[in-house]
């Protein structure tokens, strides 16, 4: 295995060029897992932990640019107001020593169904900037999981940055495992409030082959909360809205057996955290404020 | 994220008085540090696995890819070609006749001979100069498997046509077992239980499952193997009793004992997975092959497969009880899966059916236990040894034959509690304190821990709630719940089995004061047993300076760092030898000194604070001016009572040296709609006999606690039951609890007096482990109002999602 070291973006993009098959390591949280167990065992690794770029991240009008190797730990403590789905995504991620180390970039490159970054990131809205020395472009982030752990990155391609929409309303994420820290999602769920559009959007972690919107459930919530002038009025959900609202959650999901869970138990759950969810931020969209941001 | 600055559920203090103090500074009695615990949390602690010797090369196994299969053929020629690789060895390679081991029946291949019986099985041997090639060379060895037909359940193991694991079996047990897939059954029929049933008003039966519980030792299994001039072979490995492993070793390698000279390295967890073999035969054979040093460190997936589990167990159970509450009798049926290879398969069943009642009155009995053979991983040793999965399931029924009397759980248990002087149901009485009526009031009479810990004015605090972190729930569907247990474990080796440790102890004066030396071969494994030993020696020889010798073989047999037996049989032996030591010294004293004063010859004489002094405290001489040059050195084997194998048709017999009890009360909270659980409290009572140093029993008991709180909510070993292979082999899907899993854990001990014991001492390791899966099982039932009759819960149980 030879080992890449670029000293610029640039460099890296070159070596990529060269050797598409290399694999891109930061954190180095997700990869030398699959190396240490055999899993993978790439021909090249591409270390970018010298691109200074890929750690900074910018907060504009609009976006919060953020590099792809931003550790979990930075956006907890300094992006909570901006992007507080990340925020408490990056709170379930591992250990501490794990979330100082891995960072968004990584859960996308993987594209695990179970990234625990996947369902903030669709929820809030945003765009995945990749760069070759062809150029650069942006992916939508509803079209960049492809498939079970693929992704929309051609072979030449490096994840730069992630263009997150800024909170402009509540956003929560609630993620089940059998263990009360440092777990692997069974399934997860993401929920952000967009009053400036009067839109809600959702993403679904662990339970389908790839990270999911539950667009239906979207869908039905936009119309019902338009219908009945919820955005103005701020009155509380009726219960029948939530419950339909959930059921649409679940009936999106996907999911298989597996000794972390079982499909059922997943989309039974995603229905739950679905609710929940959507009460909390609707609740502190409301003003009351009760449990803002989840306290994680 | 108001909250970062607000203490979490946490343990906290530890509301928990002992008594302290003793006559000599750092004797017993005091809370004396441990030497290696700075080094520990600091990671500066030599494990097994950072051993290093100069040339040395590294050992890797080849294991079986699946659970049941012959092998048509193995070959290694591509292996072999390897550079850097020195050595690959198959059963073919193995030095003598003797090939198998075993710790009571020899039936485990050292290499797999043809055939494997289960998923990960030992098939060959690399050596190498590169652990990295070491595994490469492996996994080019080309094995081809004709896979067989799998047992994995009593119905599949015990069917006409089943295949038999071990055919032609010529054990002890096989010629009392109804089937030969059975390692071992042992029945215990005290009374008559179909007459006293027709006493009962009230009748309640269920059946339990129990699952595949793990050591999940830290420090995974290693070791070093160092060639010998004189052909033998010296061997550093972390285990749990090194002369058992000697006596399995030896005879593989064609050496005798004295040539495998084997020294602890520094052993990170055992709970009993370190009583079997695991690398220490294959490193030997690799060393003597190559000529040089081997070091062997399995990962943590190796580790799964390289160690034997907690049985997995079905429970029957039948209870029938008076209108006012007495118990009439009980029916049992357990059933324990050993898995392909016998281990401590059956010690186990003699403890699971011997304790099967629990520490409750029932005069009319009819119990059976059996062990599997199947396909299924190998189980064997593992902390509260066939106790744990028989309290899981009578304390289940104690709740049940409550409820139905529409009495309160702890008074019930109360009401039918033993005592001293109670006749176990094999007919053996139990002769010390059996506090089991006052533990259990101890644990109902702490004041609840506060409702709803998580509210605050700023939101709610997830750490406090189910799911954690996970940010589940702040509040929605969450119900408390309370559930009490209690439980009996024995102390020691049972059934008849000559259960002796030895100890060497040394007494001298060096520059100028009198110091002690203490050698024994007891693997400390984390239970503190090398302060305690310390502590003995201050206590015992009146000095301060007591240095402890590396355990090794170069000493008699220390017996296992197992059945909660160290500081009872080790710590006896070292109070005995001390107590011999002090003897002699005292004989030095009076034929040097005797005629100084009339109290050498009068007077009861105690070793204290460096000099010989009188029961009434007068000082007759200093040590330094008895012992001059003179070393004082005795080894000693020191031996508890006796016990007796119990009967194969009925059960009777005074098998057990001593019993252990414990108590607790679990406070849960539940979150119904997601199945999720945060277990707030864990109340422990026990009685301990005597606390010897009072810090390492509350770590006993709090470790224990937090183990038995695993297996109620997350730990299990996943097998495939069309496959028999292991699904989750990793720390990312075998799940033990955290430290925000883990809840508060007040410890309330009892210091009742054994007067058989050493210092009236009790052994207290493994009886926590029992009480607490129950007990939390109890309260999450007391919370939804399921009957929950498996553990691990799951949150597919809680929400009926299976």
């Amino acid at each position: 295995m030879d080992f890449l070291r670029p000293a610029s973006w640039e460099e890296a993009l070159a070596a990529k060029a060269e050797h598409p098959t290399a694999v891109p390591i930061a954190g180095g949280t997700d990869v030398m897992v699959e190396i240490n167990f055999d899993h993978r065992r790439p021909e090249y690794l591409l270390d970018l932990n010298r691109i200074e770029l890929l750690r900074e991240w910018e907060v504009g009008e609009e976006n919060v640019r953020l590099g792809a190797s931003v550790p979990y730990t930075q956006i907890m403590e300094h992006l909570r107001a901006e992007l507080p789905g990340l925020a408490l995504a990056s709170h379930t991620v591992a250990s501490p020593q794990i979330r100082n180390r891995g960072g968004v970039g990584g859960n996308l490159g993987t594209a695990s169904p179970a990234g625990d970054a996947h369902p903030a990131l669709l929820a809030a809205g945003a765009e995945v900037e990749v760069e070759s020395v062809r150029g650069s472009r942006f992916i939508p982030i509803d079209a960049f999981y492809t498939g079970v752990k693929r992704n929309a990155l051609q072979p030449d391609e490096l994840i730069k940055t992630v263009h997150i929409k800024k909170a402009d309303g509540p956003q929560q994420y609630s993620k089940v495992g059998t263990r009360n820290a440092m777990v692997i999602a069974v399934c997860a769920f993401g929920l952000a409030l967009h009053p400036e559009t009067r839109t809600v959007r959702t993403g679904i972690g662990s339970a389908a082959p790839t990270p999911v919107r539950a667009r239906e459930a979207e869908e039905f919530l936009n119309a019902a909360l338009e219908e009945g002038g919820f955005w103005e009025s701020g009155k509380i959900i009726t219960p029948s809205i939530a419950k339909q609202f959930a059921e649409l959650a679940s009936g999106a999901c996907n999911p298989i057996d597996d000794v972390r869970g079982t499909a059922k138990y997943r989309r039974h759950a995603v229905g739950i955290m679905a609710r929940r969810t959507l009460g909390w931020t609707w609740e502190q969209y409301r003003g009351t404020g009760r449990t803002l941001e989840g306290a994680a | 994220m108001a909250n970062d600055t607000r203490v979490a559920a946490a343990p906290a203090g530890t509301p928990t008085k002992v008594t302290q103090g003793s006559r000599t500074k750092g004797g017993i009695g005091e809370s004396t540090l441990r030497p290696d615990g700075t080094l520990k949390v600091t990671g500066e602690f030599a494990y097994s696995s950072d051993m290093w010797h100069e040339d040395m090369l590294w050992g890797q196994i080849l294991r079986s890819t699946v659970a049941h299969a012959e092998i048509v053929s193995i070959d290694t020629s591509e292996a072999l070609a390897q550079a850097g690789v020195y050595a690959v060895l198959t059963y073919e390679d193995l030095p003598t006749e003797v090939k198998n081991y075993g710790l009571e029946i020899q039936d485990t291949p050292v290499l797999a001979n043809g055939r494997v019986r289960h998923h990960g099985e030992p098939v060959a041997l690399v050596a190498a100069d590169h652990p990295e090639t070491a595994r490469r060379a492996a996994a080019k060895i080309k094995v081809e498997y004709k896979e067989l037909p799998v047992v994995t359940d009593e119905a599949s193991a015990t069917a006409p046509d089943a295949p038999l694991l071990h055919p032609g079996r010529d054990d002890h047990h096989a010629g009392h077992v109804p089937h030969p897939n059975i390692v071992h059954r042992q029945p215990i029929v005290r009374g008559d239980a179909d007459e006293a049933a027709k006493k009962a008003d009230v009748i309640v039966s269920g059946e339990y499952v129990f699952g595949m519980q793990d050591q999940a030792f830290l420090g995974p299994e290693s070791g070093l193997a160092v060639p010998a001039e004189d052909g033998g072979v010296d061997l550093y490995v972390a285990t749990q009793w090194l002369h058992s492993d000697l006596r399995q070793i030896a005879p593989v390698l064609g050496l005798p004992e004295e040539k495998v000279r084997m020294t602890l390295s520094g052993v990170g967890g055992a709970f009993g997975g370190r009583e079997d073999l695991s690398m220490q035969i294959h490193a030997c054979l690799l060393a003597l092959r190559t000529g040089k040093p081997v070091k062997i460190v399995y990962n943590r997936f190796e580790s799964f497969f390289g160690h034997v589990h907690r049985h997995p167990a079905k429970l029957w159970y039948e209870h029938g009880a008076t209108k006012d509450g007495k118990i009439t009798h009980m029916r049992c049926r357990i059933v324990l899966d050993g898995g392909a290879y016998a281990s401590a398969s059956p010690a186990v069943v003699g403890n699971a059916s011997s304790l099967a009642v629990g520490p409750y009155v029932v005069d009319d009995v009819d119990i059976e236990a059996i062990a599997l053979y199947t396909n299924n991983p190998p189980c064997g040793a593992m902390r509260g040894f066939g106790a744990v999965q028989a309290c899981f399931a009578y304390e289940a029924q104690m709740d049940k034959l409550a409820k139905k009397l529409g009495m309160d759980p702890v008074e019930f248990r109360r009401l039918n509690a033993m005592e001293q002087g109670t006749l176990m149901p094999t007919g053996q009485p139990v002769d010390s304190p059996a506090p089991v009526a006052e533990l259990l009031r101890r644990i109902k009479a702490r004041p609840l821990p506060p409702e709803r810990q998580w509210e605050s004015t700023e939101g709610a605090d997830v750490r406090a709630l189910p799911g954690g972190l996970s940010n589940t729930t702040h509040g929605e569907g969450v119900v408390r719940g309370v559930g009490y247990a209690v439980g009996i474990k024995n102390v020691g080796f049972s059934e008849g089995f000559d259960d002796y440790s030895t100890a060497k102890v040394r007494m001298e004066v060096i520059n100028g004061e009198a110091v002690a030396t203490v050698h024994t071969a007891m693997a400390e494994v984390g239970q503190g047993g090398i302060t305690v030993h310390a502590q003995i020696a201050r206590t015992e020889l009146g000095v301060t300076q007591v240095t402890i010798n590396p355990a090794d073989t170069q000493v008699g047999s220390a017996g296992s760092t197992s059945a909660s037996r160290q500081t009872y049989v080790t710590g006896g032996a070292v109070k005995n030898s001390c107590e011999l030591v002090r003897e002699k010294v005292l004989e030095i004293g009076r034929r040097k000194l005797g005629t100084h004063h009339p109290a050498w010859a009068t007077a009861e004489l105690l070793l204290e604070g460096g000099k010989v002094v009188t029961d009434g405290g007068e000082v007759l001489a200093d040590l330094v001016d008895v012992l001059e040059d003179e070393v004082v050195e005795i080894e000693a084997e020191w031996r508890h009572r006796p016990t007796e194998p119990f009967d194969l048709r009925t059960g009777q017999g005074n098998g057990h040296v001593q019993y252990s009890f414990a108590a607790h009360r679990a406070v849960v909270e539940v979150d119904t709609e997601l199945g999720l659980v945060k277990v707030i409290e864990l109340a422990c009572a026990q009685d301990v006999g005597k606390a010897l140093n009072p810090l390492s029993v509350i770590g006993q008991i709090q470790g224990g606690t937090t183990q038995g709180l695993g297996v109620a909510v997350m730990e299990e070993i996943i097998v495939d039951p069309k496959t028999a292979k292991v699904k989750n082999p990793s720390f990312t899907d075998y799940l033990i609890p955290t430290i925000l899993d883990t809840p508060t854990i007040p410890v309330d001990v009892l210091e009742l007096a054994d007067d058989h014991a050493p210092y009236g001492l009790r052994g207290i390791g493994e009886a926590p482990t029992l009480s607490s899966t129950p007990a939390v099982l109890a309260a999450i039932r007391n919370a939804t109002g399921l009957e929950l009759n498996k553990t691990p819960v799951r949150p597919e149980h809680l929400t009926g999602t299976l």
